[in-house]
């Protein structure tokens, strides 16, 4: 049977990836570029029975998915860099109070309003660090809107399976741009969902560590009552200040993610294997590191690219590989150098690193990354 | 008979952290005979609040319990609300955290009508942090930051939640203790966004900065001061000035936000 398929912008294929996953929720606050995440949805989620509401801001928009997810539903709010800024507060009470929900960054230039309508990858820090304290961080970061409809299935999955906010990073270039997309049919792609509680309401613990790094999540209305803060808490989501209990409970929920890397990190490799120049490039950019690769090895130049899809955690073990292979690594980011700290950081020295930034609001071009390896290789 | 308090309390989790003499725990006492009066089902029902003194009261009870960062109570109740429209959602706070950092949060809640219960415990002072002023602290009282005496103008709750569109407004105080649970109670069955106001003492913290030499004096005052609503209505502006008017302040029908929103699902489903 023929595929279903689509014209789709970027934002409108986040959106339908998300309702393909099974979100019945949307909380949101209009900015440019992720309006239409919100618009589409306003549309769709109530055909399916799904709530849609444009709270009265963006911090307001991040609390009623929160209680939304504390329901059992699955939910998604949309914003751009200014916005997430305002949502970290609750970001950060979504990592402590571990509640499962999608978070889209529709990446603009900045710091403050910044250019609305300019692509940037200036939010790949704060994607990681954005909110205070210690948290782990998931963040995914696709390049294609077949992939931001993928991804975006992936990341209410791994929010899910890992109870935590996860972030898709997208940016103003392929949030608009429009591509050809297929459409999975209902079961193509997986759908995970939480974990119920396999004890009685009784014996139920919110943050029980007996089942693991991830306690299973009860959903409020069902008879499995308790209690959650932002406080750190024990065990039974009642708040404490023992050490032995907050140092547990911490480490806890940053070894959740650091111990299920394999299970959480994507990646793509494009001629690496002989490569002695890599580019290590996410998302919009990574389009063009892949066009420089391949006009740079009809010269004859061995380059490769190594492609983050799952940003955060950051794919340390492959890089640091890849760093023992080649003679130098080149990142190129619509920032002035952010990815390239983690990089220099796992590379320990092994090869060469060398950045291109840019924040004019323009893309890096294939030209720019060709010209960069020439120089350096 | 005496009320059994004990079937909402959750085991353990007394005693509670509030100072002796503060009124939180009458309002407490209260809002557990309104839920009583009213039948709710404790797993139906979702109790939401922010950061303060009197956001911790969830914490102490048998219910769906909901203690979220500062201001945001009423954001987060709506998200609960608006998944799960059959739930009996409450949400419980204080002055700082319900009008000053939340105070978007709070008209908008009011504007959207969306069915819920919001008790604020307005005791004019942020007590937790030790003492600061709120929007609600008399202009020219004393508090840790107004040590000249406050200069800045107050919010009237009740005014703000009418003018915002809350379509069951009532107010009280700690010392009408029994009257506390009959607004809740009026504000739990009226379909629509429902503030109680409750005038609250902080012997600890604004009380003996302004010259209360106890906690009874500070009971004494809202005695002295509250004016029934009835009785209001024959009284004149100047005869009311500094008086605190109780009981139901405003209530109208207007329609509610979640079914409002049950029949967008409608329209959108016969496309």
């Amino acid at each position: 049977m023929a595929k279903k398929v689509a014209l789709l912008q970027g934002n409108e294929a986040c959106a339908y990836g998300a309702l393909y996953a099974g979100c019945s929720f949307f909380g949101g606050y209009p900015i440019t570029p992720s309006t239409e995440v919100a618009e589409v949805l306003a549309k769709e989620l109530p055909k399916t029975g799904g709530k849609f509401i444009q709270m009265e801001d963006e911090i307001a928009a991040m609390a009623s998915v929160l209680g939304a997810a504390l329901t059992g539903a699955k939910a998604l709010t949309a914003s751009s860099g200014p916005g997430i800024s305002l949502k970290q507060e609750l970001i950060g009470y979504a990592c402590i109070a571990e509640i499962p929900c999608v978070i889209v960054n529709v990446m603009r230039g900045g710091p403050s309003t910044g250019m609305p309508t300019g692509p940037s990858q200036s939010d790949i820090m704060q994607a990681r660090w954005g909110t205070h304290g210690d948290h782990a961080a998931i963040a995914v970061a696709p390049a294609s809107c077949q992939e931001i409809f993928s991804e975006t299935v992936r990341a209410f999955n791994l929010a899910e399976t890992y109870r935590m906010p996860v972030q898709v990073l997208l940016d103003e270039i392929n949030g608009h741009m429009r591509e050809r997309i297929e459409l999975p049919e209902p079961g193509e792609l997986e759908i995970l969902d939480r974990q119920a509680p396999p004890v009685s309401p009784e014996q139920y613990l919110p943050f029980d560590p007996s089942f693991g790094d991830v306690p299973p999540l009860a959903a409020f209305g069902s008879e499995y009552r308790f209690h959650v803060t932002g406080l750190n808490k024990a065990a039974d989501g009642f708040p404490t200040t023992k050490a032995r209990l907050v140092d547990a409970e911490e480490r806890r929920q940053i070894r959740k993610v650091e111990a299920n890397r394999d299970k959480i990190e994507k990646n793509e490799e494009y001629m690496v294997d002989d490569a002695e120049v890599v580019i290590v490039a996410i998302g919009t950019i990574s389009r063009s590191a892949r066009h420089a690769v391949t006009e740079l090895r009809k010269q004859g130049r061995k380059v490769g690219m190594f492609r983050p899809i799952t940003l955060w955690p950051f794919p340390e073990q492959r890089i640091a590989e890849l760093a023992g292979q080649v003679k130098a690594i080149i990142v190129p980011e619509m920032n002035l150098g952010q990815m390239i700290l983690e990089v220099e950081r796992v590379i320990k020295g092994a090869c060469d690193l060398h950045g291109i930034g840019r924040v004019d609001g323009e893309p890096i071009s294939p030209f720019q990354i060709m010209d960069k390896v020439k120089e350096v290789y | 008979m005496a009320f059994d308090y004990d079937k909402y309390l959750r085991p353990g989790k007394l005693p509670h952290i509030w100072c002796p003499g503060c009124g939180h725990g009458i309002v407490l006492k209260g809002l557990l005979r309104a839920i009583d009066a009213c039948e709710l089902e404790k797993n139906r029902t979702a109790i939401v609040s922010g950061i303060g003194c009197a956001s911790r009261l969830p914490g102490y009870v048998d219910f769906n319990t909901l203690h979220t960062a500062h201001g945001r109570a009423a954001a987060f109740a709506t998200g609960i609300k608006m998944a799960q429209p059959d739930m009996n959602v409450l949400v419980v706070g204080g002055d700082g955290d319900g009008v000053a950092i939340g105070g978007n949060h709070f008209i908008h809640a009011c504007r959207r009508n969306i069915d819920m219960t919001y008790v604020l415990m307005n005791n004019f002072i942020y007590g937790m942090t030790g003492g600061q002023f709120s929007p609600c602290t008399p202009t020219g009282d004393k508090a840790s930051t107004t040590p000249y005496g406050n200069p800045d103008p107050t919010f009237d709750i009740s005014k703000l939640a009418i003018g915002a569109g809350a379509t069951f407004v009532a107010r009280t105080t700690a010392y009408h203790a029994t009257q506390i649970d009959k607004l809740i109670a009026e504000g739990i069955r009226h379909k629509g966004m429902a503030i109680i106001e409750v005038l609250d003492d902080c012997p600890t913290t604004y009380g003996r900065r302004n010259k209360f030499r106890s906690v009874v004096d500070m009971m004494k005052r809202f005695k002295e001061l509250a004016v029934p609503v009835a009785k209001a209505a024959t009284m004149s502006k100047e005869e009311l000035d500094g008086k605190i008017v109780t009981g139901i302040l405003h209530r109208e029908e207007r329609p509610e936000y979640c079914e409002q929103y049950a029949e967008v699902i409608k329209r959108a489903q016969n496309l």
